[in-house]
C-alpha cells in the first residue's frame, strides 16, 4: 500500500487508486467536472490539476495513479494559477446566463468558479453558439452551456449500455448530440440531468418551475418498482416539485429510473380528495367520512365473512396491509390476496419470492440466466447492475422468453418454457456453461409466475438451481424479480388466502357468480374490474383509476409521498418512506382509515399510534424490525410438481412508462409513451 | 437512397481489409471502410453507408458518426465530381492562394464549402496540406497541383470541365521541390 503526502498530510491508500481518490480520503477537496466516481476516467476537463513534486507541469489528479513517496500539493501557487486558467478557458464559451439557467444554485461550474476562478472576465469577443438538441420529452437541452466533459456520453455507453450520445466534430466545434436528432430511449435517461455538471442538460418537466434553494428535501423510498430506490422528494409548499436519487450503493447506486424521477406529476391529477358514495342514480357523489363508513357498516351487517374479499395493490405500504388483514380476520374472511396479477406463488418459504442474490450481489455472479424477464422494464436498476457486471467481468447472460435489447449481449435460448425441462435433464447446450459457472444466478420474472402453471415453473427453476449449484453456502443465485413495491411486504405479512380462501382469480370469478358480495380494494387497480360490476366494492386509494370506476364507496388514501410507510423491496430489504407533503383534501393515511372503519364496525383494531402499528408489523413478522437490512432466508423446497404448458412466455410489463395509478395519470409519462415507447420492439 | 452495398469489387477489398485486424477488434477497420465507401459513393459518405458499415463492424451508430464527423476527410454531404481543396495557410496565402479562391468565385461562382450547379466542383479552403515549398497548392481529389497562379489554375479548371486530361504536380515544370530557378549562390551566380 503506497504512502504519499497530500498537502502535508501523510496518507496510506490502496494500490491503484488515483491521486484524486487519495485526496478525497485525506479530506482534501479537488474540483472536478469530467470525473464521476461511477464512470470511466476521461481526464479532459483539466479542472483537477495538482502539483506533484518533481514533475515539471501540473498533473490531472483524476487520471494519475498514486505511487510510493509522492508529494502532492493542491493549494500551491501553480495549482491556483492552473485552476484559474482552466476556468477562464471553460468560461470563454460558457454563457453567463446563470439567472435564467435551471442549474443555477446547484451548478458545479458556478460553485467552482466562485471558489477557484478569476473574479472578472478578460474575454470580450463573441461566444460560440451551438444549436440545441431534441432529446425527447424528459431532457431539456441548452447546448451553449455544454463544457464537453463527456459525462453524458460515458453514462449512455457505460451505465446504460445503449450508446445514443456522442461527441460530434472536433476542437472548438465539438458538440454533444445523438445520431441525427434521435430521441434518447433509455429508461435511465433522467440521470443525465444529474451527472451534467452545468445547465446543458436539465429536466424538461421541471424547467423554469423552481429554484433549488426554495425546495424542502425529504429522504424517501421509491415505489414504482420493487427495487426500492433511495430518493429525495423535493417539495415547495404542498407540491412535489421533483424527485432526485439518493446514493445507496446496496440498491440504486446513484441512479434512478425515469418513471421514478418523472412520474410525480401524476400525483396532481385525478386524485381522490374526499370520500364518495354511489347514489341511486348510479353516479358517485361526495360524502363525508361518517356517511361513507355508515354505508359500509350497513352493507357489511348482513354479509357473512366468507362472502367478503379483499385485494391489495402494488404500491400499498405494509401498515395498511397488516391493518386490513387484521380487519378481514375479525370479519371472518379468508379471501385476501396481495397478488393482484393472479400469481399463485409466494406462499412458500421466503426464498421462493425474493431476489436472494441481492442487487449488489449481482456483481459477483459469473453466469446469469434470465427466465421470462425484461429487467430493463421491470427493474431498470437491476438491469444496470447486470450491465455493470458485464462491463467489468464480461458476464455471460442467457435468456428464455421474449427478447428485448438490454444493453448487453444476451444469448437467446428461445421462447419455450419446456427448455427449462431440457436444462433440468441436462439435454440443452447451455448446460455445460451452467455446470462450469462458479457463482451462477437466475432471474425469474413475474410474467412466467402469473401463468396458471407458475408454481410448476417455480419448482422447475428450483430444481435447476439445485442441480447446477446456484445455491451454495454463501451464495444464493435463485432470484424472483418482483415488479410491485408492496408485494414482498404483503407476502411477508401473509396477505394471501387463508384456509379455504380464494386467490385473486377465484375472488373475481366468485364475484361474477355473486358468491362474493363485498370486495375491499386497497388501491388494487391492475385487475379485471368488469368482474366486480355486480359486487359492492369499497375502493381505498389515492387515484380515481380503474378500481374507483366500479366502486360503491371510495375512501381517499395517501400516495407514497404523503405518508410514513414501510416497504420491503424485492431483495427483502425493509425500508421506510417519509411524509413529504400532506395528502390532498380529506384524504387520510391508509392504515388509519382501516383503523377508523374497524371502530365503526365495532371490531376495534388494537393500535392507535404509528409506533403501535409498527409493533404490530414486527409481531406478525419479526423481520420488520430490521430496517435497511436483509435477513438471510433458508432454502426449502417450494412450487408444485407438474407439466409445463408449452405456450410461449410473455413479459410481465408491456408498457414501462405506465404501470400503476400514478404513472397512468402522469402527463410526462404520457409523452414518453408517445415519443419513446415502441422505438425498439419486443421479439416474442 | 436505398440501402448501401459495397460493389462486388469493393467487397473483395473489404474482406482483405478485415484481415488486417483481429476478428474481435474489427471495429478498427472503420476508417479504411469509410474511405472505401466514400470513394464508391463519389466522394461523400451517405447516411446509409455509415449505417451499413457500423452494422458490419458491430459498432454503435453514434460511435461511427463521431468518427465520420471528427475526420475532415469524410464528407457527409454530396460533393462535386472534383473536390478543390485550396490551401489557405500562411505560405500558400503569401504566394497567392487568395487569387485562386478568386478564380473559383469568378469562374465557377462558388464560395467556400459550395458546389457548382453542374455538380462538377466543390470548393473547400483547408489548412496546410504540407507542400509549402511549391505554394500555392490545390488538392483536386487525390492529386496535388502546385506552383499555381490564376492562369494555370483556370486552365486546369477549364480542362476538367471539358473532360480533358490534366497533369498533376508543378504547373511551372519544376521537378519535385527542386529550386525554382537554376542553382545559384547568394550573389545570384
Amino acid at each position: 500500500m503506497p504512502k504519499l503526502v497530500i498537502d502535508d498530510k501523510e496518507i496510506e491508500v490502496l494500490e491503484g487508486m488515483t491521486v484524486l481518490q487519495a485526496a478525497a480520503e485525506a479530506g482534501v477537496e479537488i474540483p472536478v467536472f469530467c470525473y464521476h466516481p461511477k464512470l470511466s476516467i476521461a481526464g479532459n476537463c483539466r479542472m483537477c490539476l495538482v502539483e506533484v513534486k518533481n514533475t515539471p507541469k501540473p498533473v490531472a489528479s483524476c487520471a494519475m495513479p498514486v505511487c510510493e513517496g509522492m508529494v502532492v500539493h493542491t493549494n500551491s501557487a501553480m495549482v491556483e494559477k492552473a485552476r484559474k486558467g482552466v476556468l477562464e478557458f471553460l468560461l470563454i464559451n460558457h454563457p453567463l446566463d446563470c439567472p435564467i439557467c435551471d442549474q443555477g444554485g446547484e451548478c458545479d461550474l458556478q460553485d467552482i468558479t466562485m471558489a477557484y476562478g478569476r473574479s472578472s472576465s478578460r474575454f470580450d469577443l463573441n461566444k460560440r453558439a451551438v444549436p440545441d438538441k431534441e432529446f425527447g420529452p424528459l431532457i431539456e437541452t441548452a447546448m451553449n452551456r455544454c463544457i464537453q466533459c463527456t459525462r453524458c456520453v460515458r453514462f449512455s455507453s457505460e451505465i446504460v449500455g445503449i450508446p445514443e450520445l456522442g461527441a460530434m466534430g472536433r476542437g472548438e466545434d465539438m458538440e454533444i448530440g445523438t445520431y441525427v436528432q434521435k430521441t434518447i430511449t433509455s429508461e435511465l435517461s433522467g440521470n443525465l440531468i444529474d451527472i451534467c455538471p452545468v445547465g446543458a442538460l436539465t429536466s424538461k418537466p421541471y424547467s423554469f418551475k423552481g429554484r433549488s434553494w426554495e425546495l424542502s428535501h425529504t429522504p424517501s423510498i421509491d415505489v414504482f418498482d420493487a427495487v426500492g430506490s433511495a430518493i429525495r422528494v423535493d417539495t415547495r409548499g404542498r407540491e412535489v416539485m421533483r424527485i432526485l436519487p439518493r446514493q445507496n450503493d446496496e440498491v440504486n447506486e446513484t441512479w434512478i429510473s425515469d418513471k421514478t424521477r418523472f412520474a410525480y406529476d401524476g400525483l396532481k391529477y385525478q386524485r381522490l380528495d374526499q370520500p364518495y358514495a354511489r347514489g341511486e342514480d348510479g353516479l358517485l357523489h361526495p360524502v363525508g367520512w361518517k356517511e361513507a363508513f355508515s354505508l359500509i357498516a350497513d352493507r357489511l351487517q348482513h354479509v357473512p365473512g366468507n362472502h367478503i374479499a379483499t385485494l391489495a395493490g402494488d404500491m400499498v405500504d405494509a401498515e395498511a396491509m397488516v391493518a386490513l388483514k387484521d380487519l378481514m380476520t375479525s370479519l371472518g374472511s379468508p379471501h385476501i390476496d396481495c397478488r393482484q396479477e393472479g400469481s399463485s406463488v409466494g406462499v412458500g418459504p421466503r426464498c421462493s419470492y425474493l431476489f436472494n442474490t441481492t442487487i449488489a450481489g449481482i456483481e459477483q455472479a459469473d453466469f446469469c440466466l434470465l427466465i421470462d424477464t425484461n429487467p430493463r422494464w421491470e427493474a431498470p436498476l437491476i438491469n444496470a447492475r447486470i450491465r455493470k457486471n458485464y462491463l467489468f467481468n464480461n458476464l455471460p447472460v442467457a435468456s428464455i422468453g421474449p427478447v428485448y435489447p438490454l444493453g448487453y449481449p444476451v444469448k437467446d435460448l428461445g421462447n419455450d418454457p419446456q427448455i427449462l425441462e431440457k436444462i433440468l435433464k441436462g439435454k440443452h447446450p447451455i448446460c455445460s456453461a451452467l455446470k462450469a459457472a462458479r457463482k451462477p444466478m437466475l432471474i425469474l420474472g413475474q410474467g412466467g409466475l402469473k401463468r396458471p402453471d407458475g408454481d410448476v415453473i417455480l419448482r422447475l427453476t428450483q430444481e435447476i438451481a439445485d442441480k447446477y449449484g446456484f445455491v451454495q453456502k454463501a451464495w444464493n443465485g435463485f432470484n424472483v424479480l418482483q415488479t410491485a413495491a408492496s408485494r414482498v411486504a404483503g407476502l411477508d405479512l401473509g396477505f394471501v388466502p387463508g384456509p379455504k380462501g380464494y386467490g385473486t382469480q377465484k375472488i373475481l370469478e366468485a364475484a361474477k357468480k355473486k358468491k362474493i358480495e363485498v370486495v375491499y380494494l386497497l388501491a388494487a387497480d391492475e385487475i379485471d374490474v368488469n368482474s366486480l360490476e355486480s359486487t359492492f366494492v369499497i375502493y381505498q386509494g389515492h387515484h380515481g383509476d380503474r378500481g374507483a370506476t366500479v366502486a360503491d364507496v371510495i375512501l381517499p388514501g395517501c400516495a407514497y409521498t404523503e405518508k410514513e410507510g414501510t416497504y420491503v423491496n424485492t431483495e427483502g430489504r425493509v425500508q421506510r418512506t417519509l411524509k413529504a407533503t400532506p395528502p390532498p383534501g380529506e384524504a387520510k393515511e391508509d392504515w388509519k382509515i382501516i383503523k377508523a372503519l374497524s371502530d365503526k364496525l365495532g371490531l376495534s383494531l388494537p393500535y392507535v399510534t404509528p409506533k403501535e402499528i409498527q409493533a404490530r408489523l414486527v409481531e406478525v413478522n419479526p423481520l420488520f424490525d430490521e430496517v435497511d437490512r436483509i435477513q438471510p432466508s433458508s432454502w426449502k423446497p417450494f412450487g408444485r410438481e407438474g407439466n409445463v404448458n408449452p405456450a410461449p412466455f410473455e413479459f410481465a410489463i408491456q408498457n414501462f412508462y405506465m404501470t400503476d395509478s400514478i404513472s397512468r395519470h402522469s402527463r410526462t409519462m404520457a409523452k414518453c409513451v408517445q415519443q419513446i415507447l415502441g422505438q425498439e420492439k419486443v421479439h416474442a | 437512397m436505398t440501402a448501401f452495398k459495397f460493389s462486388k469489387e469493393n467487397e473483395e477489398r473489404v474482406k482483405e481489409i478485415l484481415t488486417h485486424y483481429p476478428p474481435d477488434r474489427k471495429a478498427s477497420a472503420i476508417l479504411p471502410l469509410f474511405e472505401l465507401a466514400q470513394r464508391q459513393c463519389g466522394g461523400w459518405l451517405p447516411k446509409e453507408a455509415l449505417e451499413a458499415i457500423t452494422e458490419m463492424l458491430e459498432v454503435s451508430l453514434i460511435r461511427g458518426y463521431e468518427v465520420a464527423t471528427f475526420y475532415t476527410m469524410f464528407n457527409l454531404k454530396p460533393m462535386g465530381k472534383y473536390h478543390l481543396q485550396i490551401c489557405g495557410t500562411t505560405p500558400c496565402m503569401l504566394r497567392g492562394s487568395e487569387d485562386l479562391k478568386g478564380v473559383c468565385q469568378r469562374h465557377l461562382g462558388i464560395e467556400n464549402k459550395e458546389t457548382t450547379k453542374d455538380g462538377l466542383f466543390t470548393l473547400t479552403e483547408v489548412e496546410c496540406i504540407g507542400a509549402c515549398t511549391n505554394a500555392p497548392v490545390v488538392q483536386i481529389n487525390d492529386d496535388y497541383f502546385e506552383d499555381l497562379d490564376e492562369k494555370s489554375f483556370l486552365k486546369i479548371l477549364e480542362d476538367l470541365k471539358a473532360d480533358r486530361p490534366v497533369k498533376p504536380g508543378s504547373a511551372i515544370g519544376r521537378q519535385g521541390s527542386a529550386p525554382e530557378r537554376r542553382r545559384a549562390n547568394a550573389k545570384g551566380k
